[in-house]
């Protein structure tokens, strides 16, 4: 608990400090540029993205292993992993573009068959007899545990270039998310801007392999953004919350991993993100369970009050037209309250 | 050729009625546009089966079989709470969904002493076909001889069952199904009653999925569920013969994939045999590439992504 709140505050060591301030700029970038693939509805892209590096860094650390024994070396493993990344991402365009596919097939198909290729060529390295192969592990669940400095000091700088230029683009990404057809008529480049934004999609998955690992990346592109989804209606500030939350989730995370070498950091990273949209998912104002839940009561209390109005004049006097008279204030009140509900909910 | 008996005869079998038994469901979830589903079916399975070993201490199938089987439909359960009550799309709900279930799965299984067993995360990933060996077979004799048949690999009577029932469900709700598939407006108005039918085949996903987990691993499933299903769609318009095209995609793609993976050594020149889960995979997605190319009814109408 003590080497928890230690690193928490940054004290406990430059070197845990660093992992911690790394994966929070990692974390606030995936939240950042996640949110504008949420938008897009193209969120599960990130799952075929992450997994398809699998055969690219397996085949970067086979050429590695070869030509100078330790296959380990972080940026050439990061340069396979983008390669079969972009592959993959191109087959998922290639099949949803060329056949009658939906993007759900193209994607499944994608991830599921690159991972197993991944998978065939992992078995391969485990049958060679050079190239220090545990290395490679580490990429598929993600640790934190036993990083070089260099690796942590690159993590960090790349995932700010790429959060700066999600700034940079935040307007483009923002037409082209709500109204494709609008940006084209505008003059916006649209299929350059969607390039953009899953290039850097891309870029933010790879360079956070190695601290969440390729299967749970993909969680940092998409529950801080469904979070932050909860708490606006307003796609400007969507992002920054969303970036919060991805920021704060990844920074409690590394730092809870870094107390124990067992607690593998991707998992604890996504619980907590998962925690603080558990909390949202309740407490939100607007779409929150329990804001739903009060104002449907709400709005049943009032309709039962008008009802009820309306049945003390019914009684009072006008005997017979009054009875159908009810029935129909009953039910237009009925309408309205529903109707003011459900603008209020929007 | 008594060795490709007690060696591989099991293990491949295995691998195809595991295949067959994905691919027959995965059409489904293909034109329903749910592929995403056999997908979060399957990484679930971690956590349901850690959770259930830790409960009972014990590697027994049931509680096993039981715990996966409940946590896929605890996800799916989730997946629509979360998309009705936060209104966001299918797909990044199930995204927030598996993540989580998959990422809990590897906590507790880091932090829990199962290192006595084998379960291990890589195990649940990939899976390891190769190891189902059925010791008592001395060849093909064995196949009616009821002493080496009663030690046969209890994976192969269990994922046989499976694609037995799997059969029957699709054979008996053939017509529900397909109105449900196609128009579920129409499906509640004729009283084929999709949201029953939507259940069970869930329901039955989760099945294939923990059942062919066991002996397979994650990847298989995941590609078997989507690929073979997915050629096939490109193959033909009539559902039947996709039904039967999925059937042959999936035989073909297990068959295949076995035996590259077990002779890679002689055909890759690799040091030693390579993952057959991997490899089947691999091959099935090369027939979907073939059928992206090829297919006679790869048109259709296309959903343009990249603008």
């Amino acid at each position: 608990m003590d080497q928890f709140f230690r690193a928490l505050i940054l004290s406990a060591g430059y070197n845990t400090a660093l992992v911690c301030i790394g994966a929070t700029i990692l974390g606030a970038s995936a939240a950042a540029i996640g949110t504008f693939v949420l938008l897009r509805k193209r969120s599960l892209v990130s799952d075929a993205i992450s997994h398809s590096t699998l055969p690219g860094l397996a085949i970067a650390f086979m050429i590695q292993a070869v030509v100078t024994g330790d296959g380990r070396f972080m940026p050439v493993l990061l340069i396979g992993a983008t390669l079969s990344a972009v592959v993959g991402l191109f087959a998922v365009q290639w099949i949803t573009s060329r056949t009658r596919l939906h993007e759900d097939a193209a994607i499944g198909s994608v991830l599921s068959v690159f991972f197993g290729l991944g998978i065939v060529l992992l078995t391969v390295i485990q049958t060679m007899n050079t190239g220090k192969q545990a290395g490679i592990a580490s990429y598929l669940l993600g640790s934190t545990a036993g990083m070089l400095m260099s690796e942590v000091q690159t993590i960090a700088v790349a995932s700010l270039i790429v959060g700066v230029l999600i700034f940079f683009y935040r307007r483009q990404f923002t037409i082209v998310c709500f109204d494709p057809d609008y940006a084209s008529v505008s003059g916006y480049d649209v299929q350059r801007i969607d390039l953009i934004m899953m290039a850097l999609l891309l870029a933010i998955t790879v360079i956070g392999l190695k601290v969440a690992g390729l299967i749970l990346i993909v969680a940092l592109t998409i529950i801080p953004p469904v979070t932050a989804r909860l708490w606006t209606d307003r796609s400007a500030i969507m992002v920054y919350i969303s970036a919060l939350f991805g920021g704060l989730s990844a920074y409690i995370g590394a730092a809870i991993s870094s107390v124990d070498y067992g607690l593998p950091t991707g998992a604890v990273i996504v619980l907590v993100a998962f925690s603080l949209f558990i909390l949202s998912l309740l407490f939100s104002p607007n779409r929150g369970v329990f804001a739903v839940a009060l104002r449907r009561r709400r709005s049943i209390a009032e309709l039962r009050a008008l009802s009820a109005a309306a049945a003390a004049k019914a009684n009072a006097g006008k005997a017979v037209e009054s009875g159908s008279s009810y029935e129909d204030r009953a039910s237009v009140n009925h309408g309205t309250a529903t109707r003011q509900a459900a603008e209020a909910a929007s | 050729m008594n060795q490709f008996v007690q060696l591989e005869l099991v293990p491949l079998l295995v691998g195809v009625l595991a295949s067959i038994a994905c691919a027959l469901l995965g059409n489904y979830l293909v034109l329903r546009r749910q592929s995403m589903i056999g997908d979060a079916v399957s990484h679930v399975a971690l956590p349901g089966i850690v959770v259930a070993f830790i409960l009972t201490k014990s590697m027994s199938t049931l509680p096993m079989f039981l715990g996966a089987t409940v946590a896929a439909l605890i996800t799916v359960a989730l997946i629509e709470f979360i998309k009705r009550i936060g209104r966001v799309e299918s797909g990044a709900a199930i995204g927030v969904v598996f993540t989580a279930m998959f990422a809990l799965g590897v906590l507790i299984l880091e932090r829990s002493d199962t290192s006595s067993v084998h379960l291990d995360v890589e195990h649940a990933l990939y899976g390891n076909l190769e190891s189902i060996v059925w010791f008592a077979a001395s060849g093909w004799q064995s196949l009616i001889d009821p002493a080496a048949l009663s030690q046969i690999p209890m994976q192969l009577p269990r994922i046989a069952i499976v694609v037995l029932v799997i059969l029957a469900f699709i054979l008996m709700a053939w017509k529900e199904l397909a109105i449900g598939t196609f128009d579920p407006e129409f499906a509640v108005s004729v009283g084929a009653r999709p949201k029953m039918t939507n259940a069970l085949l869930v329901t039955l996903v989760a099945v294939a999925a923990v059942t062919s987990f066991d002996a397979v691993g994650s990847i298989i499933v995941i590609a078997m569920f989507i690929c073979p299903p997915a050629t096939a769609r490109l193959m033909t318009n009539n559902l039947r013969r996709q039904f039967g095209w999925s059937v042959f995609f999936a035989t073909a793609s297990a068959v295949i994939g076995f035996f590259l993976a077990g002779h890679s050594a002689q055909i890759f020149r690799t040091p030693s045999s390579v993952s057959a889960a991997g490899m089947i995979a691999t091959v099935s997605g090369a027939f979907l590439a073939l059928a992206t190319v090829a297919g006679p009814r790869k048109e259709g109408t296309r959903s343009a992504w990249f603008s």
